[in-house]
């Protein structure tokens, strides 16, 4: 095919304006001809017959692309472009069918998206456009975020939250003696702070039961809290697997491949039907805490085989000096072996804690409304049917945004500590 | 003094005992785990007494009175509540096989991708992997099932696939296949298999006694092709089509009827597991062809070999052996994945036997053991054979 | 020993904007055996990178064996296959036997008979005395061996020139001699080779030529003696008084 392309001209570098020229116009011919095509309805080549008219945009992008493939012309903007996209006729091809799927459908996506959409109103009925019907984001805000928790109560929601975010911050810009101190008050004392403000009952805060919570505060109270517990468990399991004494390494072993070869649905119905069945009679555990050590156990055992790696990586050197200098097993593993494992396993836990996000969807199949779950309900609501589409787009951008910048985050503290060492 | 002494005897004594540090903990563990395991035992019989339900698998040879939506084998409401698992497990391969299928070829296509010096071609993969990898896997399979195949036409205005195969809202409906003499057209595909085999066996005795290469793929493939296709002219093979027909059902409801129905939940299902795990599979794909430094392609350059024979002799093997093992920890991500069925109604194990079995039994215990049972000997056989695979390809080292 | 087996013309090339070697003129006739010295980033590994097209030359003429280089794919393979190249990371494939690593190209590239190439692989790794560690794979050798099976390697494909690219740049000490003098051995036995080293005993020892370079340009060619006794550019006399 490369030869027969030779009728049109090799373009060669002595005439490189002319053919510069030339090809330029026929590309943006093909462009501005996919323009017509796709947003005005104008065909400039229906003279042709159908299948060779459908096809002229990628021909002329083609040919003009042929023609200012020129090697080494001494332009740099040209020769990095033909370097790039232009190398040969494969990858121009390649191009220029990404190009066009981008002008066909970016333009309508963003009308969808914002020039067509509705963004005011109270009822369905002011949704008329041809856009997104974000007026139903916007009524259903509330329910979204904070589930069937009572209106008048959601400042404790906030409140809880705006003191976690406190706390977090604060660790960062506190000199290291009180550090540790924050770091003992936000695992210990603060989950109890935080129970009492969410769930009430106490301090003349009325209770509100836990089949209230919901939408994205959920997701963050059981993200959080799974992270919490799942770290030390994990722990206990990565050591235990490595441990020498047989029971021990395979109870840990078993523990660990149970949970990791059982999908998450499983281990959620189990949480919810079977598990009452192991409870003495007439005690009742509630739903949400049962489901938050079902998933703080299955999230337990990824998080030991990350911390397992962190701790094979370790140069054996470290066990042996630590042995040497007379140190028992607990000892050496709390002053040497652990801090430098931890620090090594830290994208793996960001990792962990991110597919722990993605998983807490789920928990709508056992009743469990977190944001996904409230979409659900709000797009069945009688008032409000028909926008399937603008709720999970929503979810979607609301989920990506936070997804995202966790995994840039973590690749960052991948990148930071490994140039440490 | 005395008091002294004492207590010095008591740490000499724990810690001159390492047989006791070593025994201790083990033993504790065991009585640990005993205890729980007694004491939920010991809840359930109480719990199970107390609601008149008794412990057992016999319920699965019971009448199972429920229907099936979708399913490979025959089945009805009369079957035994061990067939519809069975049609439940049989569901459960048939989208982790097809999702395996279009993730792999996803995957690899995104993961070249992503390593082309086209600055456009590595940036769309680049953003497809991070659209779909940030976004949880019931969120997109709700998209896929309640927004984008809602959006399909009804029966009546399908869209026409070469006037065989329709794609409406109810489903995709394809021609059903109908065989006559299939196992001799079974057995030919064997034999070609068979026979392809051997010549790639005499090519390379071919190779190492001569040199000389023979075309070994265009052969291969001719047999595949032409022996099957022999069977229709000589063997009595012969295979028609049940096409699918729009046909009135009432008033106002219109649907096809023959041919074989793809049910959306079932697209919906396979579409987002695709979608979802190429991302995974593509970053596997890139690290394994990053791992082979870029000295092994020149020194395969500089004995002359050509790129195609780089590839394939040099790159592949290495890169393959990097690939592999996290793929498939994929490939087993994706069928754990699968289990999402429960949440948009298709018909696998969680949601046929997990969901409706045990909403009519009410034997929690027995049918969520059973479900985690399967799905754990999956991932077991799945490791054993990764491990057999790792310890045969390692490449050697002192 | 006239004929000429390499020509380099007016030969130009860049790395982007970067100019990594300027003008080049350099002709090898067979049998010679010339080193290549000079300071890191002068472009001694580009040049002979040049002549089996690992590296492309944007300007200027490169002839072969009498092939001249450009972008024609045909000859870049036939070109490859005379000239052998040895590489400072050894390069060898870790997936194969050391005997397989040799005998590759052989069967793949001359379709010799998968027996045939196997003796004569036996005869290189016997050449530079690693016989012993035929079935072993790379990974279970040490440096030196690793380098002396890339040699043998190399030869395989009984190349008429041999390019070396810092050979012993990455060993340790103690192995370095054993590299050495298998490409004694081989000097010895008439090849032509262009070798890039520091190691100028080995220089002193088997060159016939030895060509200076500094921020891609040739600042000096000469034969041996005269290059040493007499350097002619301060660059070369400031070069030579850092390393001997």
């Amino acid at each position: 095919m490369i030869k027969s392309l030779n009728f049109l001209g090799t373009p060669s570098r002595d005439k490189l304006n002319l053919f510069i020229s030339i090809g330029a116009f026929i590309f943006v011919l093909g462009i501005i001809d996919v323009i017509l095509n796709s947003f005005f309805e104008i065909n400039i080549t229906s003279v042709l017959p159908r299948w060779l008219n459908y096809f002229t945009p990628l021909i002329f992008g083609f040919i003009g692309l042929h023609y200012i493939r020129i090697e080494f012309s001494g332009n740099r903007t040209l020769d990095s472009l033909n370097k790039n996209i232009n190398s040969n006729w494969f990858n121009a091809l390649l191009s220029l069918l990404i190009i066009f799927v981008l002008i066909q459908n970016i333009p309508p996506l963003l009308n969808w998206l914002f020039f067509d959409a509705n963004f005011v109103g109270e009822t369905k009925e002011e949704c008329t456009g041809s856009g997104a019907c974000w007026v139903f984001i916007k009524i259903w805000f509330p329910r979204l975020i904070y589930g069937l928790y009572p209106n008048a109560e959601i400042w404790r929601i906030n409140l809880t939250f705006l003191m976690l975010i406190a706390l977090v911050i604060s660790g960062f810009f506190v000199p290291p003696k009180i550090k540790k101190y924050i770091i003992i008050f936000l695992l210990f004392v603060f989950p109890f702070i935080a129970i009492n403000l969410i769930s009430g009952g106490n301090f003349g805060l009325e209770w509100v039961e836990t089949t209230a919570w919901g939408g994205l505060s959920l997701t963050f109270i059981i993200s959080i809290f799974a992270l919490l517990f799942c770290f030390p468990v994990g722990m206990f399991l990565a050591l235990g697997r490595r441990s020498s004494a047989p029971v021990i390494r395979y109870s840990s072993i078993g523990f660990i491949e149970f949970w990791r070869g059982v999908p998450l649905i499983t281990v959620l119905f189990m949480a919810s039907v079977m598990m009452p069945m192991f409870l003495p009679d007439g005690t009742y555990m509630d739903k949400l805490v049962r489901v938050i050590i079902a998933i703080t156990l299955f999230e337990a055992a990824y998080m030991a085989e990350v911390i397992r790696g962190g701790l094979q990586s370790l140069p054996r050197g470290q066990y042996d000096a630590g042995k040497s200098l007379g140190m028992g097993y607990w000892r050496m593993h709390l002053l040497v072996i652990l801090p430098q494992a931890l620090k090594l396993v830290i994208p793996g836990v960001a990792n962990t804690f991110l597919a722990l996000v993605k998983d807490t969807p789920l928990i709508l199949v056992v009743g469990l409304l977190e944001l996904v779950g409230m979409i659900d309900m709000a797009k069945t609501n009688p008032d409000w049917l028909g926008f399937a589409t603008e709720g999970y787009v929503f979810a979607g951008v609301v989920f990506w945004i936070i997804c995202f910048n966790m995994s840039r985050y973590s690749q960052r503290l991948e990148r930071k500590y490994k140039t440490d060492r | 003094m005395n008091f002294k002494n004492s207590s010095l005897n008591i740490t000499n004594f724990f810690s001159s005992k390492p047989k006791f540090r070593y025994y201790l903990p083990q033993i504790l563990t065991v009585l640990g785990i005993i205890f729980i395991f007694g004491y939920f035992s010991y809840n359930a019989q109480v719990n199970m007494d107390n609601r008149g339900i008794d412990f057992g698998l016999r319920f699965l040879g019971e009448e199972a009175s429920f229907d099936i939506q979708f399913s490979l084998i025959e089945y009805s409401g009369t079957n035994s509540y061990a067939r519809a698992y069975l049609v439940g497990v049989l569901n459960t391969i048939l989208v982790a096989v097809i999702g395996i299928f279009f993730a792999t070829i996803l995957g690899v296509v995104i993961g070249i991708s992503r390593l082309s010096p086209n600055y456009l071609i590595s940036k769309v993969a680049e953003w497809y992997i991070e659209l779909f990898r940030n976004i949880p896997l019931l969120l997109q399979l709700f998209f896929w099932y309640f927004a984008a195949l809602r959006a399909l036409p009804l029966p009546k205005e399908a869209i026409n696939f070469f006037d065989v195969a329709y794609l409406s809202v109810k489903g995709l409906y394809i021609p059903k296949f109908i065989w006559t003499n299939f196992p001799v057209f079974f057995y030919s595909i064997i034999a070609s298999v068979v026979a392809i085999i051997f010549v790639y066996k005499y090519a390379r005795k071919q190779q190492e006694n001569t040199g000389k290469q023979l075309p070994k793929f265009f052969i291969s493939l001719g047999i595949f092709v032409i022996v099957p296709l022999l069977t229709f002219l000589i063997g009595g093979v012969s295979l028609s089509f049940e096409y699918p027909v729009l046909t009135q059902l009432s008033k106002t409801i219109f649907n096809y009827i023959g041919g074989v129905a793809i049910i959306p939940e079932l697209m919906a299902l396979a579409a987002a597991l695709s979608l979802y795990t190429a991302t995974f599979i593509a970053e596997c794909v890139r690290a394994g062809i990053m791992g082979v430094t870029k000295g092994q392609k020149e020194a395969a350059a500089s004995i002359g070999l050509t790129p195609g024979q780089i590839l394939r002799l040099v790159i592949m093997p290495q890169a393959l052996r990097i690939i592999i093992p996290p793929t498939t920890n994929q490939y087993l991500n994706l069928t754990k994945n699968s289990s999402l069925a429960a949440a948009i109604a298709y018909p696998d194990i969680v949601l046929v036997f997990a969901g409706t079995a045990m909403m009519q039994t009410g034997r929690a215990i027995e049918i969520v053991s059973i479900t985690m049972l399967t799905y754990l000997s999956l991932s077991i056989v799945i490791s054993i054979f990764m491990n057999w695979y790792n310890q045969k390809m390692a490449i050697k080292e002192k | 020993m006239s004929d000429k087996i390499i020509e380099m013309i007016e030969v130009n090339k860049w790395f982007g904007d970067f100019q990594v070697l300027k003008n080049i003129n350099l002709t090898v006739s067979s049998k010679q055996k010339i080193v290549v010295c000079g300071p890191s980033g002068s472009g001694k590994s580009t040049l002979i990178r040049c002549i089996n097209r690992l590296e492309e030359h944007q300007k200027g003429k490169i002839v072969v064996d009498g092939i001249e280089l450009s972008e024609n794919t045909k000859n870049i393979e036939q070109v490859r296959a005379e000239v052998g190249m040895v590489f400072q990371q050894f390069n060898l494939f870790p997936h194969l036997s050391i005997v397989d690593n040799c005998a590759l190209a052989p069967i793949w590239v001359k379709k010799i008979p998968k027996k045939q190439a196997e003796e004569s692989a036996l005869k290189q790794l016997e050449k530079v005395q690693i016989l012993d560690q035929a079935r072993k794979f790379p990974g279970q050798l040490s440096g030196g061996q690793q380098q002396r099976a890339a040699i043998a390697r190399a030869l395989c494909m009984e190349p008429k020139i041999m390019l070396f690219d810092e050979p012993t740049s990455a060993l340790d000490p103690e192995m370095i001699k054993e590299v050495l003098d298998a490409m004694v051995d081989l000097a010895k036995g008439g090849m032509t080779m262009i070798v890039v080293t520091h190691e100028m005993g080995f220089a002193k020892e088997v060159a016939d030529e030895v060509i200076f370079m500094d921020e891609g340009l040739i600042v000096e060619k000469a034969n041996t003696k005269e290059f040493f006794a007499n350097p002619k550019s301060d660059r070369t006399k400031l070069f030579l008084s850092q390393i001997l």
